[in-house]
């Protein structure tokens, strides 16, 4: 009699551990995700090559400024002379924060300079331009 | 014969669709997440008041940008057009003969906002520190 051997040639990836490894997976991506807080305005940023990382989102506060000459600040249009006691505001609760400004590319300067001159009767002076990268 | 029933310990969920279940809550996550940090050039603003300071004119380049995003260079009373490309070589020049030198950037109130942030991204490239920012008159 002839012993058929039984061929064993399964060879299978274990996927017993295979839910654990998908909700650490899953827990990372919870705990990294931020849903986007602000909307704020349609505008096309201006390009530029030497930029720095802003560190985080926490020390963060948006200025949003379109061509148009609207001024936004956290989803809400503000006027420009109320500027400075928002961002007054927020520096005092704050000192560690950061303005990013995100102006349309097509703004004109008088606009930047109101809003730097509002921003330093706000005592906020740390400035970012937000910009995007440049190939 | 007693027939013992076999005590099922009964009431389980079904743990077979878990994977499933979590892959998708795993794919929403995914989708959401933006990881886009906010980048920028820095600058720190000079703190409210008049802050005019002295300089020795040797230590300073205007750099005069008009309406229309012409750059005109100015140091020590000699003025000349430039191109915004070459400002960072012209930078990294007047850098190296005067590492005081501070670049006082000009616009006109009608300069965009692109042409500015342009200049300024120069004068980083070329490692510059000291930035002035002048007010244009209105």
């Amino acid at each position: 009699m002839r012993l058929q051997r039984k061929l064993k040639t399964e060879a299978g990836i274990p996927t017993s551990s295979l839910p654990d490894i998908i909700f650490m997976l899953l827990i990372f991506f919870m705990v990294v995700t931020v849903l986007r807080e602000f909307q704020g305005l349609k505008l096309i940023l201006p390009e530029a090559k030497k930029i720095a990382k802003l560190e985080g989102n926490k020390h963060v506060s948006h200025i949003w400024a379109t061509a148009e000459g609207t001024i936004s600040i956290d989803d809400q249009i503000v006027d420009m002379s109320k500027v400075r006691t928002i961002m007054y505001e927020k520096v005092s609760a704050d000192p560690q924060l950061t303005t990013s400004l995100k102006a349309d590319r097509q703004t004109e300067m008088s606009l930047i300079t109101d809003i730097h001159a509002e921003l330093r009767e706000g005592s906020a002076l740390k400035l970012n331009y937000s910009a995007k990268p440049r190939e | 014969m007693l027939v013992k029933k076999k005590k099922r310990a009964g009431g389980e969920i079904p743990t077979a669709s878990l994977p499933d279940i979590v892959f998708m809550l795993l794919l929403f996550f995914l989708v959401t997440t933006t990881i886009d940090m906010d980048k920028g050039l820095g600058l720190v603003l000079p703190e409210k008041g008049d802050s005019e300071v002295k300089v020795n004119p040797k230590n300073i380049t205007n750099i005069l940008v008009n309406a229309s995003g012409k750059i005109a260079l100015s140091h020590e009373g000699e003025i000349r057009l430039i191109d915004v490309r070459e400002l960072k070589q012209i930078a990294r020049q007047l850098l190296s003969t005067n590492d005081k030198m501070i670049f006082s950037v000009k616009t006109d109130s009608r300069t965009m906002y692109k042409v500015y942030v342009d200049v300024l991204d120069q004068l980083k490239q070329a490692d510059a520190t000291r930035i002035s920012i002048v007010d244009p008159e209105s």
